[in-house]
């Protein structure tokens, strides 16, 4: 099967500041790849550039031309409804009745005509979600889109997320700094550091998953340690 | 509609109606503050009767009410406002257009900043209606002096506060309209447009009332028509009463064009918290 995304040699500087240095990425149709990092990085950058918002240099670059993103803030339009805004750039007939659909899938659609300033931060993000699958993604791009969550909401996205993307079925990129949930969701999860992928790690387990899993626990403790962390023994 | 906010639930009521004073007392606090404007009324009023102040200098209050009812009663009043509201409205609509078209020119593009404000804000250093000696030798003395007079003047709040506002658009949201595949064009629509319309209507709003103060000057200039020329005739005659109806009448078209802009803004700012509330 050919990849999705096939990326070969990609890098980035930000003046004498190289950031990205020569990453190799390849991600198959439907896969979910989690990528992990310490602040500063790079996973932001490489997320950006695969969303077409920022540009490097690589010796290959393929992409599939409908890419969604969901960034950390929900970034709706204040202006306008729930329902407006996921439909915003969208053409078509059956726009809206797919809008529809799209916000019953996040669980949204009781709040359709809602102003985005009066929604709680799980309600704009699960906008944010709406707006991007409505779009028909072949790859989801989400950047850190739980870090603003209080942990319950985060959990229950996370389940979310994980329904979504069985039932749409794009390949996914999540952006995260929360080891457990790239462990919760991911087939693969990468480790980016000093400009390059320090770890690539499978997660052979089949879903639910539960953090008591031995199997989990392990990687968790070889995710944290590649990043630098110390588990706490108690 | 679906998207009014909430009603209050009972454990809200009891906070708010402590916070807000009671319509009796509001209406004590107001009756407090029009003591003293009453006051001045009551001894202008007895100035004029008896003679102190003479009407050539400034005519009594019953002498200007019983001035305004001859101006409306003869038709004249209403025939120059509408004159004066039609130069108004045709030189704030000029401004509307040139002033929104520059700004987002100069909003939205680098070489349209370049070229478009310095010029503009060395414009805007000059004292505007010193214009009027120089526009009445290119537009002799018609209409367009007057109506050039209040488009110029009004341009510049709406050209500045949209300029404003268009930078203080989120950068974030045009990203996120990017990723969302809107063309520029749609970009400007759907979100420099919305984006800086509060500080749009602050301008237009601003701009009207330079509009006003505008159309004042510029009516006293060989005005053959409007209220302009119901003053200059009164001056003529010594009407004191007459130019204060007309002031008066000046003042009440800022506040009614200036209400109809709140209106406009209730409406198409109602996605903001502080107007959901």
């Amino acid at each position: 099967m050919t990849n999705l995304v096939d990326i070969r040699n990609l890098s980035r500087s930000f003046g004498a500041v190289s950031v990205l240095k020569g990453i190799d990425l390849q991600i198959a149709p439907g896969e979910f790849v989690a990528l992990l990092g310490r602040s500063g990085s790079g996973k932001s950058t490489l997320l950006r550039m695969l969303a077409g918002l920022d540009e490097g240099t690589a010796d290959r670059l393929h992409l599939p031309p409908r890419r969604s993103v969901v960034f950390q803030e929900p970034r709706l339009m204040p202006w306008k409804t729930v329902l407006d805004n996921v439909t915003l750039g969208v053409d078509g007939k059956t726009v809206d009745e797919r809008a529809q659909q799209t916000l019953d899938d996040v669980g949204l659609s009781h709040r359709k005509h809602a102003w985005p300033l009066t929604l709680s931060g799980g309600e704009a993000q699960r906008a944010a979600l709406a707006r991007a699958l409505v779009r028909k993604p072949e790859l989801l791009l989400l950047d850190e889109p739980f870090a603003s969550l209080d942990a319950l909401t985060r959990l229950r996205m996370h389940s979310l997320v994980f329904d979504l993307w069985r039932k749409h079925g794009p390949a996914v990129l999540l952006v995260t700094h929360d080891v457990w949930e790239a462990i919760a969701l991911a087939d693969r999860i990468l480790v980016l550091g000093d400009g390059h992928f320090t770890k690539e790690v499978r997660v052979p387990v089949s879903h639910p998953r539960r953090r008591s899993d031995p199997e989990l626990a392990r990687i968790e403790a070889d995710l944290l340690s590649e990043l630098g962390v110390e588990p706490l023994t108690v | 509609m679906s998207d009014m906010p909430l009603p209050l639930t009972g454990a809200d009521r009891p906070i708010n109606e402590a916070v807000r004073p009671s319509s009796g007392r509001r209406f004590l606090g107001l009756g407090r503050r029009l003591i003293s404007p009453l006051l001045l009324l009551v001894l202008w009023q007895v100035l004029s009767a008896t003679g102190i102040l003479p009407a050539r200098i400034l005519a009594g209050p019953t002498d200007i009410i019983a001035a305004a009812q001859r101006l409306i009663a003869s038709g004249e009043l209403i025939t120059g406002l509408m004159v004066s509201f039609l130069r108004v409205l045709a030189g704030f609509s000029i401004a509307l257009v040139a002033g929104v078209v520059l700004a987002l020119v100069a909003g939205v593009s680098r070489i349209g900043d370049l070229l478009i404000d310095p010029p503009i804000q060395m414009l805007k250093a000059m004292p505007f209606l010193g214009l009027l000696p120089l526009f009445i030798l290119w537009f002799g003395i018609g209409e367009t002096p007057k109506i050039g007079l209040v488009a110029f003047g009004a341009v510049f709040p709406i050209y500045l506060t949209l300029l404003g506002g268009i930078r203080g658009v989120d950068k974030k949201l045009v990203e996120a309209g990017r990723t969302l595949g809107l063309s520029n064009l749609g970009i400007i629509r759907h979100i420099f447009i919305p984006g800086a319309l509060p500080s749009l209507l602050v301008g237009i709003r601003y701009g009207l009332s330079v509009a006003w103060l505008s159309l004042v000057v510029g009516e006293q200039i060989n005005a053959s028509s409007g209220i302009g020329q119901i003053i200059t005739y009164a001056r003529d005659f010594l009407q004191t009463d007459v130019i204060v109806v007309c002031l008066m009448v000046y003042a009440l078209m800022g506040l009614v064009t200036d209400g109809l802009v709140r209106l406009v803004e209730a409406h198409a700012l109602r996605w903001r918290p502080q107007v959901l509330a």
